[in-house]
């Protein structure tokens, strides 16, 4: 283990102007195979990948860092094997991390004992599967109001609170169906319901869409933001779905064979990529979608504009108002006071980037 | 090694290429050397009795002393065994009762006032209502035609004390079987002690484990019970470990994630996920139940089995015949209906919510409906309370004159083919084998374990022929290897051409599969009954029987085993311009002869567990001195012969799995 566990600077807020973390997670190793602990004392807790492929272990998370915010959706993106679902399993503890520290709510989850843990994921976390792990022989109210029963709550109370749940995904009318005659995307509805029931103060949603096919995946997607809308969870989502990470992302983590090799907006992911990697990933995306109008402002008072633009807008939302627009627009901060101004040509030019370099697909077929 | 030559055909086993030969080769010289010095050394040809171990007689000591002395302080050994038998002879005088024969409340003196047993017809048909609730229509007309031939043709008394037997043994034999299953599923050290006891289970025959039963238990329809139980839990173990264990992993994670305390994460999210495949389970220790009726009957069961029994001793074709036909036909509807139930479980249909009480418990309701109804009616319709005899159908009397005519016209058929078998293939074979020495036959083997598996395989099987020897049980043990070996190879041969003809033939395949399943839910007796109708007692009707009863995983495993082979080789070899026979002869029976040869495994296995039921036929085997144990009671001779026959089952299974294993690595398959 390395140093430093336990130390006060490890649950102070984050830095300023950023949303309180609601979970911190510092220098987190997954390592898989026997003896994994005692290889990692041996090798002072930072193994390279050679050392550890020697070894015959798998490391499935190395010294993994992230903070997620209060509110925020964290995506967690990569290659299938890349190590998500061990990365989310250890931040639940369903995976008992080799190294490294867990702070939820300020509080040492390593630390925590089986009660107290069972207790956290009863009252404090819900868990969105792949495969939707329903269960077989419950209705869908059953289903949904499971959690509520193990807690022991009484009948008609955790009935009336998994109706509102059922409700609140759009399966009224369908409680008293079995998993069994429901689509792929209405049972992934019930375990989205099931695991809001007990009200979680953090979410983990493991690859819930990758199951569905695109259309069904599609809707689910926007079902999720509408979701996110009313419901303001602390979310870590994992996917191997770079769009979706997009689209519903704050932020987002890539990770390659086990590490994080970057964490930042949608926006300064694909402008700013860290690696060759995540160029890579990035380069197929559409710029309109990620750049927000705020990148491609020029700052200043509103003078000559006409009508607003929001400064956090992507690019493509409004994109048709700048382009046939007479006049630039003026962008607002979220105060709606007047920071900038937003011209025509720098949309034009994300949309349509110029010059003589040919579509990403053309380029692909050509090389 | 590359598994397939480039014309993707089959290589040559590797035991057969020229390296390999040597030691088979010394082992056969040693076996040849030794046979001729039998002349010399007797010692060498027949295991002498001053070197036998007694083990039986330490068997029956202890059990002797269990049963007599063995105290736990608080309580006696034995009284713990009475108190057992008590608490499930309890629910089964509730089911005869209800069942069969009613109940005489005494009211002083000679009165007593009879309160009837349910109504023949009302339990029939709230069976058949059960079968189109949980099934269709067809399977509520199999129930009706079952239960129907139950009561016409006379069984029925015989038949609902079997039942009631059944109705105890197997909610017992499953929660049993689950509890275990689920301890070896939560622990490592219960599942590596479970295990091998599973294994031995078995194999070793069912008489062996009657013989301690009746010590412990006493001769009577309890004891019976927990034989069957015994005998049919096993599975349910293995079930329950395999069915938990294969409960998606997220879905685990789903429940801690939940928060489950360890109970509720079995009772309310590992046992209902995997309720399907425990229904398999329980499928399994309703048929192996009843497929213990007869057996049972011997250490007292009563009902269908006892039937039989005894017609079968009184050599009365034609009763012993009707009521192995009662306990098929039961075995059946009892193995569709729990099929029935498990498949709807497995995709359970929501209910309306505005449904009344009534729609929604309908099937229970209908069926208290039903058997409340028809027992008020039947005290003013007799004819209800209890089938008619004049309208029983006897065919006993006809089954008698068959035998009869055959007996006279096809006698002199029958018996020459009998007796040149006999003289020219059975007893031949058996002379080779009884004769053989010893040390030379356990030397043979062994280096065939070591060739095949390696040296621990070897040395299994050295020290599991070597116990048969010391025990005394050799000759016995190779009268059994005789009678076995000419009956697995005749099941073979009748059994793999017409597996390869349903992996042609789509409408044989069925033809057979349909065969194969109806003849295993036959009772092992059943076999009997017409083999003794036809060539009387002696190894020739034992040989047949066997065989009938060995065949089905011949065809079944010949076919499963030529389908798979992979199409792509089939098109290689088509493409090489193969005609049919050759592509039968050179590509796809080597490719498929390793599970043909799980086949033969899984034949032989039949084969020694109707070897003991055989004994009742007069073999002189090791299945003869089980059932000569069970009649004298004698614990030590029945177990360890018993578990003879389960190291020679165990021998040939570790021999021809390992090779089976090997082979299809040579090939490239598994
Ligand atoms: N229980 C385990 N034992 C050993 N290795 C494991 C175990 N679970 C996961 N791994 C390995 O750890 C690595 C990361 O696996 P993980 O399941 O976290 O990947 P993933 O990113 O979720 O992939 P996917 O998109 O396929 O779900 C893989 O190489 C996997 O084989
Ligand atoms: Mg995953």
């Amino acid at each position: 283990m390395t140093d430093g566990q336990n130390t006060p600077t490890l649950a102070s807020p984050a830095a300023p102007g950023s949303p309180p973390a609601k979970l911190i997670c510092r220098g987190l190793w997954k390592l898989f195979g026997a003896d994994a602990e005692r290889f990692l004392e041996r090798t002072g807790g930072d193994p390279s990948a050679q050392q550890i492929a020697d070894a015959g272990l798998i490391g499935a998370v190395r010294d993994a860092d992230l903070e997620v915010g209060e509110g925020e959706v964290f995506v967690i993106m990569g290659l299938s094997g890349s190590g998500k679902s061990t990365i989310v399993r250890c931040l639940s503890r369903l995976i008992e991390p080799t190294a490294g520290e867990l702070v939820f709510e300020g509080a040492d989850l390593r630390r925590a004992d089986a009660r107290q843990l069972t207790e956290i994921r009863r009252h404090k976390m819900g868990m969105v599967f792949q495969h939707f792990a329903l269960l077989p022989h419950l209705s869908v109210l059953g289903n949904v109001a499971f959690p509520l029963e193990i807690q022991g709550v009484a009948r008609g109370e955790r009935e009336a609170r998994a109706m509102e749940m059922i409700d609140l995904v759009g399966l009224s009318g369908r409680e008293t169906y079995f998993p069994s005659e429901l689509s792929g995307g209405q049972q992934q509805r019930v375990g989205i319901a099931r695991s809001l029931a007990v009200k979680p103060e953090i979410w983990f949603l493991d690859e819930p869409f990758s199951a569905l096919d695109p259309l069904i995946r599609r809707e689910m997607q926007d079902e999720f933001l509408r979701l996110q809308r009313v419901l303001h969870k602390t979310i870590v989502f994992i996917t191997h779905d770079f769009d979706e990470a997009i689209r519903l992302a704050d932020r987002i983590a890539i990770m390659k064979d086990g590490e994080i090799v970057q964490i930042g907006t949608p926006e300064e992911v694909v402008t700013a990529p860290a690696t060759q990697y995540v160029a890579e990933f990035t380069r197929d995306v559409p710029r309109a979608k990620v750049m927000s109008v705020r990148a491609l402002m020029t700052p200043g008072d509103g003078a000559g504009t006409e009508g607003t633009v929001p400064a956090d807008a992507r690019v493509n939302e409004v994109a048709h108002e700048v382009v046939h627009g007479r006049k630039p627009v003026a962008v607002v901060d979220d105060a709606g006071a007047v920071i900038g101004r937003l011209e025509r040509a720098p949309v034009v030019d994300v949309l349509a980037p110029g010059g003589p370099e040919p579509a990403p697909a053309t380029a692909a077929a050509a090389s | 090694m590359t598994a397939l030559s480039d014309a993707g055909l089959p290589a040559r086993p590797r035991l057969l290429r020229p390296a390999g030969l040597l030691p088979w080769a010394g082992a056969l010289a040693v076996l040849a050397a030794l046979w001729l010095a039998g002349g010399q050394a007797g010692w060498l040809n027949s295991y002498p009795d001053a070197w036998i171990l007694p083990l039986r007689d330490w068997v029956s000591e202890a059990m002797r002393w269990l049963v007599k002395d063995a105290s736990f302080g608080l309580f006696t050994f034995k009284e713990l065994t009475r108190a057992f038998a008590g608490l499930l002879d309890l629910p089964l005088q509730i089911c005869l009762i209800l069942l069969s024969r009613g109940f005489a409340v005494p009211l002083g003196g000679d009165a007593g006032l009879l309160i009837p047993p349910l109504s023949w017809l009302g339990v029939t048909g709230a069976l058949v209502w059960a079968a189109w609730r949980v099934g269709d229509a067809k399977l509520a007309g199999l129930v009706a035609g079952c239960f129907g031939y139950l009561a016409v043709f006379g069984q029925w008394n015989s038949a609902m004390v079997t039942l009631s037997s059944i109705l105890v043994a197997v909610p017992v034999g499953i929660l049993g079987g689950a509890a275990l299953g689920i301890l070896g599923y939560r622990s490592r050290a219960a599942e590596r002690a479970l295990t091998p006891v599973l294994d031995l289970m078995q194999t070793v025959p069912v008489f062996a484990y009657l013989v301690p039963v009746l010590f412990l238990f006493g001769f009577g329809p309890v004891s019976a019970m927990i034989a069957t139980i015994i005998y049919a839990m096993p599975p349910m173990v293995r079930v329950t470990m395999l069915a938990l264990r294969s409960v998606p992993a997220e879905v685990l994670e789903f429940g801690r994630m939940a928060g489950c305390s360890r109970r509720q994460m079995l009772w309310k999210v590992l046992l209902p996920s995997a309720r399907h495949s425990l229904m398999v389970g329980v499928n399994q220790v309703i048929m192996l139940s009843l497929n213990m009726v007869i057996i049972a009957s011997m250490i007292g069961a009563g009902g269908l089995g006892h039937d039989v029994l005894t017609s079968l001793r009184r050599l009365q074709i034609g009763d012993g015949l009707e009521a192995g036909v009662a306990i098929t036909v039961l075995a059946i509807s009892l193995d569709r209906l729990s099929q029935a139930i498990a498949n709807r479980t497995s995709t359970p249909v929501h209910l309306q919510a505005d449904q009344s009480y009534a729609v929604r418990h309908a099937t229970w309701l209908g069926i208290v409906a039903i058997l409340a109804g028809t027992y008020l009616l039947a005290f003013f319709l007799p004819a209800l309370r209890s089938y008619p005899d004049w309208l029983t159908l006897d065919t006993g009397p006809l089954f008698d004159d068959l035998v009869q005519w055959i007996n006279v016209h096809a006698y002199s058929v029958l018996d020459a083919v009998k007796s040149w078998l006999l003289i020219h293939v059975l007893i031949p074979f058996k002379r080779l084998l009884v004769e053989a020495p010893w040390p030379g036959v356990a030397l043979l083997l062994a280096v065939a374990g070591w060739r095949i598996g390696g040296v621990r395989l070897g040395l299994t099987v050295a020290l599991l022929t070597v116990f048969i020897a010391v025990t005394g049980n050799w000759e016995k043990a190779m009268v059994s290897a005789y009678l076995c070996g000419i009956s697995v190879v005749l099941a073979m041969a009748i059994g793999v051409p017409i597996g390869v003809a349903a992996a042609a033939n789509e409408r044989v395949h069925r033809i057979a599969q349909n065969t194969v399943d109806t003849l295993q839910t036959l009772p092992s007796f059943v076999y009997l009954i017409p083999v003794v109708m036809l060539f009387q007692v002696g190894d020739f009707s034992a040989m047949i029987a066997i065989t009938a009863y060995a065949l089905a995983p011949a065809v079944r495993y010949t076919d499963h085993g030529l389908r798979g082979v992979s199409s792509e080789v089939i098109e290689a070899a088509r493409m090489s311009g193969c005609r049919p026979w050759q592509l039968l002869w050179k590509v796809r029976l080597p490719l498929a002869l390793p599970e043909i040869m799980l086949g033969v495994n899984q034949t032989i296995m039949m084969a020694l567990s109707m070897l003991v039921i055989t004994a009742l036929v007069g073999t002189r085997d090791l299945g003869q001195e089980v059932y000569i144990a069970l009649t004298r009671a004698d614990t030590g001779l029945g177990l360890v012969a018993g578990v003879c026959v389960a190291f020679l089952a165990i021998i040939a299974d570790r021999l021809i799995g390992a090779w089976s294993h090997k082979r299809k690595q040579e090939l490239g398959l598994a």
